[in-house]
């Protein structure tokens, strides 16, 4: 059992927080807690050790991006941009997420417990994202391989110019984006949503999702299509 | 993404009210790092009771002989003026209508620019940073029932003291904005034709003066922003103020910020949370992020 650190947002810059965070070596602390993030912007990014990082409070833009191997959990709010480019590691949000939430994320697990706003896995490159509650407009908008779970809503143009990300809804989808399709769910999809939902820590059942892919027409050029898809 | 900050702060209670100067300032200079070449922030107060007018006048230098305006006012105009000067910048408390003081400034006084007219709104902006324009007008020590300011970084039109924010248009009327107009051309062509006068090139002033002309026609600020979407076209999160209330909305596409904090003692919005982190409370407030296309209107607590 490693020792727990607290730095204060208050006394000290994110860049030396961000640096002392860069500094670790795996295990060598077990928990660093940051205090009073006050929404400050690029708190814990680009962490590449096994630490588990607690942020108390509402934080800014870029919160854990670039994540590998880490866990990162805010108490709270985030905005723009959370878990970008994630690599690995979990990054785990208890309220709610602003725009582009894991945005481009290669590989870990993004949580977010509330809603995530607009473009949540906009550009997703293999990343898992779980989100408690709804996704705004043009969520996994040309996500090309990762997956998307919604337990909540769906907002205009989900999925739109899909790749081959997984997109998996349990409530309302308000529209589809251009070339994004509505599959039947088989008993790979079920494993898959209930294997996403048990590392999340959120209890629904898997038979409640909708399953959303890429339709794959636009991936050739189609003249005769005249920007219609 | 960064490109301008906006900021709104709504009193409900009386004790937050008298530091709305305090709390509001905060919050315009950290949003500096968003739009550090021009600031304002816009003040509204109770109306007063009988035929008060508020105007804020703009003076090309920081030097200007205001004391000669007012004694020339009165004595053209045989009203009494008060006159507060504050640098470049003088309110005048009159009981003189807004068309004939607008004549008035016209005919005797062209170098002035009316800044704003109301019974209730007293605006400042000028070209700066945030942090120093807020110094140069001793923010911190206004009250008020409701604020509005707005941090600028041009992409559009020029930096100048008249192309930055809030801008007004009629009377007891503000508008920040975050974002940028694509038809502001034809929208002000089409309000030319009507009459309606433009001061500046700037996309927000055109939006700022479309949504006044409705009000004039009798629609609510809600009405008018519900016939904006359809005419205007552009990325936008428009925070406005009348002296009654003070309105928020995004376009469709949402791309500029906004987070809203609300407690039992205020309202207040801003393009980021963290110029929100220093108000009482915060941490207990409702906090959220307003959702593409619909009107958020909060109303000014009555005395």
């Amino acid at each position: 059992m490693g020792r727990t650190e607290q730095l204060d947002l208050s006394k000290i810059s994110v860049r030396e927080a961000n640096q002392f965070l860069h500094g670790l070596q795996n295990g060598e602390v077990a928990c660093v807690e940051i205090l009073q993030p006050d929404g400050l912007h690029s708190i814990a990014a680009g962490l590449d050790c096994e630490v588990a990082v607690e942020i108390r409070g509402h934080a800014g833009y870029f919160i854990a991006g670039m994540n590998k191997r880490a866990t990162v959990t805010v108490h709270g709010n985030v905005g723009w941009s959370v878990a970008e480019n994630i690599m690995s590691g979990e990054v785990r949000v208890k309220g709610h997420a602003s725009e582009s939430a894991g945005a481009s994320g290669h590989g870990g697990l993004l949580v977010i417990e509330g809603d995530a706003s607009s473009r949540c896995g906009i550009s997703l490159k293999g990343g898992e994202i779980v989100v408690g509650g709804s996704v705004g407009h043009f969520s996994a908008f040309m996500a090309q391989a990762g997956t998307l779970v919604v337990c909540g809503d769906a907002g205009p143009n989900l999925g739109d110019s899909l790749y081959e990300a997984t997109i998996y809804v349990r409530g309302a989808i308000h529209s589809l984006g251009a070339d994004a399709l509505e599959e039947e769910m088989t008993a790979d999809d079920h494993a898959e949503v209930a294997r996403l939902l048990a590392a999340a820590g959120i209890d629904y059942d898997a038979r409640e999702f909708k399953r959303v892919a890429s339709a794959r027409s636009l991936y050739h050029w189609n003249a005769d299509a005249d920007q219609e898809y | 993404m960064r490109v301008c900050g906006i900021v709104g702060l709504l009193a409900k209670s009386e004790a937050i009210s008298e530091r709305l100067g305090e709390l509001a300032t905060p919050m315009l200079v950290c949003m500096g790092t968003r739009g550090p070449d021009s600031a304002g922030l816009a003040f509204f107060h109770q109306p007063p009771t009988g035929a008060v007018w508020r105007y804020v006048l703009y003076a090309p230098d920081r030097h200007y002989d205001w004391t000669a305006v007012s004694a020339q006012f009165e004595q053209e105009i045989g009203q009494s003026a008060q006159l507060d000067e504050c640098e470049n910048h003088a309110v005048v408390t009159s009981a003189i209508a807004p068309g004939e003081m607008r004549e008035w400034l016209k005919s005797a006084h062209a170098e002035l620019h009316l800044l704003s007219a109301g019974r209730s709104i007293e605006l400042y902006k000028d070209q700066g940073h945030p942090g120093e324009i807020s110094e140069r007008f001793a923010f911190a020590t206004m009250t008020g029932t409701h604020a509005v300011g707005h941090t600028r970084m041009a992409t559009e039109s020029a930096v100048s003291p008249a192309h930055a924010h809030p801008f007004t248009a009629g009377e007891d009327f503000c508008l920040v904005h975050n974002g940028s107009l694509s038809n502001p051309y034809s929208v002000r062509r089409k309000l030319e034709r009507l009459g309606i006068a433009f001061e500046t090139d700037n996309d927000t002033e055109a939006g700022c003066r479309y949504l006044e002309w409705r009000m004039r026609e009798g629609d609510t600020l809600e009405a008018a922003l519900e016939n904006s979407f359809a005419e205007l076209d552009g990325f936008f999160t428009f925070l406005m103020a009348t002296d009654r209330k003070m309105v928020l909305v995004r376009d469709a596409f949402a791309c500029k910020p906004a987070v809203v904090a609300e407690t039992d003692e205020y309202v207040a919005v801003s393009s980021e949370f963290r110029s929100l982190a220093h108000l009482p409370d915060v941490k207990s407030a409702h906090v959220y992020e307003p959702v593409p296309e619909r009107i958020y209107s909060w109303d000014v607590q009555s005395n």
